[in-house]
């Protein structure tokens, strides 16, 4: 990984910290007719960090990775992604820049007319020239990956449960080994032990692929575990962005209830107990 | 961003127990291909003693590089080598160590194919019992319009009429401009083909006979009805499919509405009240081109015309084309609803139902044409 870094760096400036940025938001609108859903929003991911977002249902959390992926439009502002302007770049550009990018949808997005082993290999087919052999292994591999049990490759998505199709997408966002993945509530429906399967397995790949992740969640088990920054989104800006204790500290209300409401301090209490049991041995 | 393609190269440890795989370049998705054909083979030869494998000259990595790795192991594991792995960043030996020996094995098919009488037979059967079923649910929804919109618990007696008017407007009224432009430009075409022919025998002002009859009691109807399957029944199917699929169906039974009288019955109430209304429109609008035509090619002034329309033609042509008017639209609002109740849960299926349904309402139309026919003649109407 470290010898690639030469080539990367210029994909993104590099901050005071020397940690590189591979999203940048500056200064974004969004709205929809007299609408405003962000105002002016700013905000920073690094590379190789697992960025967790949180905020009210319909602050505009999923409005707002539309809008970063080019789906949506904005009145104002500039989003770099992997050191590219997205709106001037050109179509070549783009293309090479979505090709490193993988998402997740808020609904699977899963295409329903193909299995979902040709859900996965259809960026595959794309964007590589692989023998259909490989490709098969590969997408069982990545079946495999996430989860799932192989004859689940050959269902429909139709044919499949809320969870299995939340693993499912993320197997295809995960298709071309991207460079940075958007999640947009990957763990919503999905039963606790999965859920923090489901945590565990980005953290393993973040670690092995590298992997930037930008994810949506309202799961509290997820901020605490895997997020190493938190960002909050509410009156159509970012509130506050840092660690854990960041949000601790921050004075507004809404944030304060999210992370010191008794939902939140019973998960709290019980991340802490491991470690002081650890101590007390 | 550039990649270096991969490269692999054998070569034998310095002792002559062994081999020594060196690979290079980034190993990913998009770079592996110009190397695949050598690594197989690589992969595929036996090797003897000891197989190092050395990573340090790769720059890049991801998934699919990392798998042919871990498979280039497992091989040379089963030919009875012993493989490890030599240099390489942590990050690269930690990625190939997280894959698994194999790939997961894909479910094995054991579906049982039959034998070959069973293979030849299976689908026709099963195409006559579709066929079965299908029926059952055409005469399960024309029941349900029989007896109303039976909502659960009797709830209420009928359907909300805001409804019906909506679907009368959109299959009705809107239709009249494309029902009026089509019908002028038929009534047109009959009227000049039969007054060319007709020119031989000096009959041509018989064309007003030939127009009258075979408009009002033929082609005014199939053709406006033609047109509404095309164009109303494949909405139907369309609309009640995506329901179907979202859900939203099996969301009207849970909340204990009768998806039948709230979706279906509106529509087919719509359709036969539109129909019927649309082929006199067509009628009107086929005769008026027939009038234009007849006056432009063969110089019969509209007087001569309307009052040899006026013998040709009595009561009982216009009533046996408007008589099939409402059995064609509830046929095919039959057709497009039993449709789109099959559409499962892929956008595919959905096309090719709405495809179905249209065909297959064309179809019943022009079969109810025919049979009418012999109806008619049977019973001299
Ligand atoms: N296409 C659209 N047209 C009009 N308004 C929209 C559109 N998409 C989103 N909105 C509005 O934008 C706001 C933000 O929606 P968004 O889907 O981003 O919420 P969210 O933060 O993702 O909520 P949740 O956590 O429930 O998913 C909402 O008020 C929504 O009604
Ligand atoms: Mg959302």
């Amino acid at each position: 990984m470290e010898k690639g870094l030469e080539a990367v760096k210029q994909e993104g400036e590099v901050n005071a910290d020397g940690r590189q940025v591979v999203l940048s938001v500056r200064d974004v609108t969004v709205g929809f007719g007299s609408q405003l859903v962000l105002d002016h929003l700013n905000l920073d991911v690094y590379r190789g960090e697992i960025l967790g977002f949180v905020g009210a249902s319909g602050t505009g959390k999923s409005v707002l990775m539309r809008t970063v992926l080019g789906l949506l439009p904005h009145r104002s502002g500039t989003i770099e992604i992997l050191g590219v302007d997205y709106d001037n770049a050109s179509e070549e550009e783009r293309m090479l820049v979505d090709m490193r990018l993988g998402v997740l949808f808020q609904h699977g997005a899963l295409f329903s007319a193909l299995t979902v082993k040709e859900n996965i290999q259809l960026p595959m087919r794309e964007y590589l020239d692989l023998p259909q052999s490989l490709m098969d292994e590969l997408a069982y591999l990545k079946v495999e990956m996430v989860g799932l049990s192989p004859d689940a490759a050959d269902k429909y998505p139709s044919e499949l449960s809320g969870g299995m199709i939340k693993r499912a997408a993320l197997a295809r966002a995960l298709a071309l080994d991207p460079d940075l993945v958007f999640l947009d509530e990957p763990t919503s429906g999905l039963d606790p032990i999965g859920a923090a399967d489901f945590d565990a397995l980005i953290a393993k790949l973040r670690d092995t692929l590298g992997l930037t992740v930008y994810m949506v969640t309202h799961d509290l088990d997820s901020l605490f575990s895997v997020c190493d920054r938190i960002a909050v989104l509410g009156q159509k800006r970012v509130l506050v962005e840092g660690t854990l204790e960041d949000m601790f500290a921050c004075d507004d209300p809404w944030v304060q209830s999210y992370f010191r409401g008794k939902r939140a301090r019973s998960v709290v209490a019980h991340e802490k107990q491991p470690t002081a049991e650890v101590e007390k041995t | 961003m550039t990649f270096r393609s991969a490269e692999i190269k054998a070569e034998d440890l310095p002792g002559g127990d062994g081999e020594r795989y060196l690979l290079s370049g980034d190993w990913r998705g998009q770079t592996i291909l110009s190397m695949l054909k050598e690594f197989q083979h690589l992969e595929q030869v036996r090797s003897r003693g000891r197989v190092e494998i050395d990573l340090s000259g790769i720059a890049g990595i991801d998934t699919a590089g990392a798998w042919l790795i871990r498979r280039l192991m497992t091989a040379k594991g089963e030919q009875g080598s012993e493989a490890v792995l030599i240099g390489g960043e942590g990050p690269i030996r930690e990625l190939i160590g997280v894959l698994p020996e194999k790939a997961p094995a894909p479910p094995s098919d054991q579906g049982d194919k039959g034998t070959l009488f069973e293979r030849l037979f299976a689908p026709t059967g099963k195409a006559m019992a579709e066929l079965g079923s299908d029926f059952y649910a055409a005469m399960h929804i024309l029941g349900s319009a029989v007896r109303g919109a039976q909502m659960k618990l009797g709830r209420g007696a009928g359907v909300s009429p805001a409804s019906v008017v909506t679907h009368i407007d959109r299959m009705g009224v809107r239709a009249v401009p494309i029902i009026v432009l089509m019908s002028f430009l038929i009534g047109a075409i009959i009227a000049q083909q039969g007054a060319f022919q007709l020119r031989y025998f000096g009959a041509e002002i018989f064309v007003v006979d030939l127009v009258g009859i075979l408009q009002l009691r033929e082609i005014g109807v199939l053709l406006t009805a033609i047109m509404i399957a095309g164009r109303s029944g494949s909405a139907i199917t369309a609309e009640i499919g995506s329901m179907k699929m979202r859900e939203e169906i099996d969301a009207l039974t849970v909340i204990g509405l009768n998806p039948v009288g709230v979706l279906i019955f509106p529509r087919l109430v719509a359709l036969t009240v539109a129909l019927p209304l649309l082929t006199i429109v067509a009628n009107f609008a086929a005769l008026t081109g027939a009038a234009v035509v007849a006056w432009a090619y063969s110089g019969i002034t509209f007087d001569t015309y309307l009052s040899r329309l006026h013998e040709a033609i009595d009561h009982t042509s216009v009533a046996s084309g408007m008589i099939k008017a409402p059995f064609m639209a509830l046929s095919i609002g039959i057709v497009a609803a039993v449709e789109g109740m099959k559409v499962g849960g892929s956008a595919e299926s959905l096309g090719q139902h709405v495809t179905t349904s249209v065909v297959k309402a064309i179809f019943v139309v022009i079969l109810m044409d025919a049979v009418f026919a012999i109806f008619y003649s049977a019973i001299d109407f």
